[in-house]
């Protein structure tokens, strides 16, 4: 049954504004004991956000007494309760007749032991038990009943030494001291939270009170959708491209064969490229058609083609020893998911080859690919399957390495990157290769920040294309920049369904320049 | 990239000046080397009760093999820093006039067709270069080698046994020897089951297990030598002692058996009595034509030409100062009488990387500087700038999902074969789908076909997160079609999913409605559209005229809780097709996926709006 202190907390603010009037300040835990320190916060929140009221929240602990302890303090401690029944009892009681007295089992054989020890019983005759003294004290009922009455106890070292015992426990609990605030009234005013359409028709704008709106919290939640920020700093190297002047390559294709991914770069049959390590293989379907046109505006020579990647690679041509290997049909005929964009440039320069530009040559050419590449990786912190390769072809007649050089530095200038430093490397598709590395402020070092080169002739003669012919390829991961400049430590939380969809719903707009 | 420890002081004393790590970095970035550690700071381990001394560990790019030991790196540093010039290596013959001989069996085509030798003579062992012989072998095992596939080496002590020797192939049965390190005689097939388990060898027992016969070589007492390439016979183990070091070779690539026997012989006849001395070893295999001596050191000479390496490099160098350049790469190079353009250019036995001229192009950058290199326009021509036409597409109906309010995700584009049939309850009519051979894991096992996998993954991943959750992607799935000379084709698709209390169905058919709105495909009612027929064959009535658009059928498919699912069907130029469709998930497939909510997707493929 509801009694008027279950009242329901909705005029609990009221019955505060009532007792303020009446006694100032008031202490919630004198005033209302048996409402929660919730709901009264509840309250007090309400009356103080309109400054009816001001409070301040007193934590203390206090000593509650557990169930066993409550029953001590009722009917007295186990020992105290053994010692009376004997005292009452002329002749003494046997244990039996004890157990039989005081009403609970576990209270004799408890208490039985306690009173030995504290010689107020003692044993009689024909194995009765019998009182040894008068009277005896009770101090742990007496202790009980002191915190029973004032929630804590004057020795501190008593409450540890029950709490012991498991007599008692602490607990926390919050009071507040309540004054009145500059607007205190015994009415709730009511207090607008909006300007409506309904009071500038009505206008009750111009009475009605208004409630603050609070300054301190955030906006509402635009439940905004959001792009993914590997795609936004895909979107930003796509602008860097196309300013250059650059031809997107159609990427959409991720089976390539060993043939358009390896023999055509020029990478040797037995390269541990194409290991089963390092590439995936297709198992159905199974092998691919010897490379040949696919439609109707390409005109390229994939015969010739065929034969030259052949030679060079077996006997050398175009002025190349080659490896001097024999060529498999087969392995170059197998599938594989590419391991590089390259192989679409390939495919692309080898369309160029078959391009006739004003002058009847192959026309210069910028192409470029941000798309999805597959390794056979066993993926950890910073190895994924499947990464993006972000690539860049730049075909022309006389280039020399200080423009590819230059390049790199507008490029990279463009996302901010600036200094950069190239070196020597080795990669079996360009010849010379060089890796940028670009000084990183926060690792205090030189960090790679992509590779390049110019392809090699024995992989453009033998598309046809002309000697004095150079091209600059060049290729990063979209993933690591982007990791790098959103802190984020594990590809798995950028690429892939472990990704948080609070980091994609929060992820800033990416601006390169701004570093 | 492999990796080589050198010792520090060693190879400081032996360049003959000490650097700091700056500037041992600076020097190996020049050159094109990688400094990956200096250990003199970190912990190091301690080897029969001696801290091991300071290390260098340095990356050598895939394809110099000579650099692939203590020697070769100090050796090519000394040459790049002109402190040394390169080695002249001589064959020299025995007194005797008479050169060991390996006589081939035609037997040995049937598994490991080549072999080829070399002697070295009074050679001085100290355990450092002990250790770094042996180390050079199993770099060489690992990397040009391919694992002992393409060739196997086994290096003897000469004094132990007498040749001429033979290269035999013989059942395994027949082949009995004390293998390297072991006590008692195995014949081949035991010891196939010895090494099953071994550490180092079990990785190449593969190469000669299920074969005929196996490969030997024998002494003239019949003393067997090595069974390549799985180990060498006890007998005639090399130890710190050997003075005569007889090395040979067996493989299936012969162009690498060859390289694998110059790259021995350059670093390790520098310790040799007469310093860059090579014994020649006479091999006799009349049934394929491979009777020869070995090892051939004698430079090869190319030919580079003078503008070609300026133009590239963007220099205007003279011929003479080109040959300096390329002295500090061991390449020893001079102007051709026959032209002024051609310079005349003598690559060294251990330099099988120089293919072409552009290889000797390089080096004549790298001997400049790459960073000295004169910096040039790139801008030789303008060229038009391009987007491919399914990106911009694919980017549209992008910036359209996310102004509707939906997150996009990028889930992974190969999966398990489960996630994208048997879980969504569909089947795979085995045409469908392109199938990884070899993955590491099951969840790599096929390429997607239907984007619906990923979608429901992130949700599963993001439980966490307040719902509801709206999520959509706009990437490529690829199918089989055997008419391509590639056997399989990508299609762009465009998928959202709603996961939340509710089934969202409204929500993601308004989604459709909004992206084929903005690619301005109109909505055909069921009026307009349907009349009573059914299939594909839909008559449009607006002045007696196919119209252009979209419609949607109800279709009762596994994949979706029955009543609330339709297909989407577009009518272009008179051409109508089914692009994808659209429905509430049944709730076994929520089960699979481990979603405790209603979801509905929707996939739809983009390319017939290009």
């Amino acid at each position: 049954m509801a009694n008027a202190q279950d009242a329901p907390s909705g005029d609990l603010p009221s019955k505060i504004l009532k007792a303020l009037s009446q006694q100032e300040p008031i202490l919630s835990a004198d005033t209302f004991p048996s409402y929660k320190s919730t709901e009264l916060k509840g309250a007090l929140d309400r009356l103080a956000s309109r400054s009816m009221v001001t409070y301040e929240t007193i934590d203390r602990e206090e000593a509650v007494l557990e169930a066993e302890a409550l029953e001590i303090a009722a009917n007295g401690s186990h020992e105290a309760r053994v010692f009376e029944a004997l005292r009452t009892a002329v002749a003494g009681l046997t244990v039996s007749e004890l157990e039989a007295v005081v009403g609970d089992k576990n209270v004799v054989k408890v208490g039985q032991g306690k009173a030995f020890k504290s010689k107020w019983i003692a044993k009689g005759k024909e194995g009765r038990l019998v009182a040894s003294t008068d009277s005896i004290q009770d101090t742990t009922r007496e202790q009980l009943k002191i915190i029973q009455e004032t929630q804590t106890h004057p020795d501190p070292k008593i409450i540890a030494d029950l709490k012991k015992r498991k007599l008692v426990k602490m607990q926390k609990i919050i009071h507040f001291k309540i004054v009145k605030g500059p607007k205190f009234a015994l009415e709730i005013t009511k207090e607008e939270t909006d300007l409506t359409a309904d009071m500038l028709s009505s206008g009750a704008w111009k009475t009605a009170a208004f409630k603050p709106y609070n300054f301190k919290s955030l906006g509402a939640d635009q439940n905004a959708g959001a792009l993914h920020p590997l795609n936004k700093v895909r979107h930003e190297f796509r602008q860097i491209f196309f300013e250059m002047g650059f031809e997107e390559m159609p990427t959409n294709r991720y089976v390539e064969t060993g043939f358009w991914n390896f023999d055509a770069l020029f990478v040797p049959q037995q390269h541990p490229a194409r290991d089963l390590q390092d590439t995936f293989y297709i198992s159905d379907p199974k092998t691919a058609d010897k490379p040949h046109a696919e439609s109707e505006d390409d005109r390229g020579d994939y015969e010739s083609y065929w034969k030259n990647v052949q030679e060079v690679h077996q006997e050398g041509k175009y002025g190349s020893i080659g490896y001097r290997y024999p060529w498999a049909e087969d392995e170059s005929l197998r599938l594989v998911l590419r391991t590089h964009t390259t192989a679409i440039s390939t495919a692309m320069l080898h369309k160029l080859a078959s391009k006739k530009g004003p002058d009847g040559r192959p026309p210069p050419a910028r192409y470029f690919s941000i798309d999805r590449v597959f390794r056979n990786e066993t993926v950890d912190a910073t190895h994924l399957a499947e990464f993006h390769q972000v690539e860049g072809v730049i075909a022309d007649y006389g280039l020399s390495l200080g423009g590819l050089m230059e390049f790199m530095e507008i490029f990279f200038h463009k996302m901010g990157i600036e200094d950069l430093r190239f070196k020597p490397a080795y990669n079996p598709y360009t010849e010379p290769s060089m890796e940028i590395f670009s000084f990183h402020k926060g690792l205090d070092k030189l960090v790679e920040i992509g590779n390049s080169g110019m392809f090699r002739p024995e992989m453009l003669e033998a598309m046809g294309l002309p000697k004095d012919m150079r091209v600059f390829g060049w290729g990063l991961s979209l993933e690591r920049p982007t990791m790098i400049k959103y802190k984020v430590n594990n590809i798995r939380e950028l690429l892939g369904h472990k990704v948080d969809l609070s980091f994609i719903e929060r992820n800033p707009a990416v601006r390169l320049e701004k570093s | 990239m492999p990796t080589i420890s050198v010792d520090k002081a060693e190879l400081y004393k032996a360049l003959g000046q000490e650097y700091t790590t700056d500037e041992f970095e600076t020097l190996c970035f020049e050159f094109g080397i990688e400094l990956d550690e200096d250990t003199s700071n970190s912990e190091r381990p301690i080897v029969n009760g001696k801290q091991e001394a300071p290390q260098l560990k340095i990356e050598i790019p895939a394809n110099r093999y000579d650099m692939l030991c203590f020697e070769g790196i100090a050796l090519m540093l000394n040459i790049f820093r002109e402190k040394t010039p390169m080695p002249n290596y001589r064959l020299v013959t025995p007194k005797s006039g008479e050169l060991e001989i390996i006589t081939v069996h035609p037997d040995t085509l049937k598994v490991r067709p080549y072999v080829s030798g070399s002697i070295l003579r009074n050679v001085k062992f100290t355990q450092e270069s002990y250790d770094s012989f042996i180390s050079l072998q199993d770099k060489l095992h690992q990397n040009l080698a391919r694992n002992r596939t393409l060739v196997a080496i086994g290096t003897h002590d000469l004094d132990t046994i007498k040749g001429p020797f033979t290269y035999e192939a013989l059942p395994p049965k027949d082949i009995v020897f004390t293998p390297l390190n072991q006590k008692k005689e195995m014949n081949g097939e035991e010891m196939m089951a010895h090494y099953e388990n071994d550490k180092h060898l079990a990785k190449f027992l593969h190469i000669i297990r299920d074969k005929p016969v196996y490969p030997v070589i024998y002494d003239s007492q019949r003393i067997v030598c090595s069974m390549p390439p799985i180990i060498n016979g006890d007998h005639s183990k090399i130890s710190l002692n050997t003075t005569n070091v007889f090395i040979e070779m067996t493989g299936t690539d012969r162009t690498k058996l060859e390289i694998v026997n110059n790259i021995i012989v350059a670093m390790f006849s520098q310790y040799c009595a007469e310093p860059f001395t090579i014994e020649p070893v006479k091999i006799i295999s009349e049934h394929n034509g491979e009777t020869r001596q070995t090892p051939d050191i004698s430079p090869r000479v190319a030919q580079a030409e003078v503008d070609y390496v300026n133009n590239c490099c963007g220099l205007s160098e003279t011929p003479e100062r080109i040959c300096e350049l390329l002295k500090k790469m061991c390449l020893t190079a001079t102007p051709s009488s026959s032209s002024k353009n051609i310079l005349d250019v003598s690559i060294p036995p251990s330099r099988a990387d120089v293919l072409h001229q552009c290889d000797i192009m390089e080096d004549v950058a790298i001997a400049y500087g790459f960073n000295n290199l004169p910096r040039t326009s790139p801008n030789k021509s303008s060229t038009i700038a391009q987007p491919l036409m399914v990106n911009k597409l694919g980017d549209i109906v992008r910036m359209e999902a996310a102004m509707a309010g939906w997150s996009e995700v990028m889930p992974l584009i190969l999966c398990s074969h489960d996630e994208n049939f048997a879980w969504l309850n569909r089947k795979d009519d085995g045409s469908t789908a392109v199938r990884l051979a070899n993955p590491k894991t099951a969840e790599y096992q096929i390429v997607r076909t239907s984007l619906l996998p990923g979608l429901l993954k992130t949700i599963r991943e993001n439980k966490k997160h307040s719902v509801p959750i709206k999520v959509f992607e706009v990437s490529d799935v690829a199918f089989k079609d055997v008419s391509l000379e590639r056997k399989s084709r990508n299609e762009r698709h465009f998928a959202a999913a709603w996961y939340g209390k509710t089934s969202g169905f409204e929500v993601v058919h308004g989604l459709l409605d909004r992206v084929l709105l903005m690619l301005k495909t109109a909505f055909l009612t069921h009026e307009e559209g349907l009349e009573d027929k059914k299939g594909l064959d839909y008559e449009v009535r607006q002045d007696h005229q196919k119209v252009d658009g979209y419609w949607i059928e109800e279709i009762d498919e596994e994949t979706f809780f029955q009543g609330h699912a339709a297909a989407i069907y577009l009518r272009v130029g008179g051409k109508q097709v089914r692009i994808g469709e659209f429905g509430i998930l049944h709730p076994t497939v929520l089960e699979k996926f481990e979603l405790r909510y209603p979801v509905s997707t929707l996939e739809i493929n983009l390319e017939v709006f290009l």
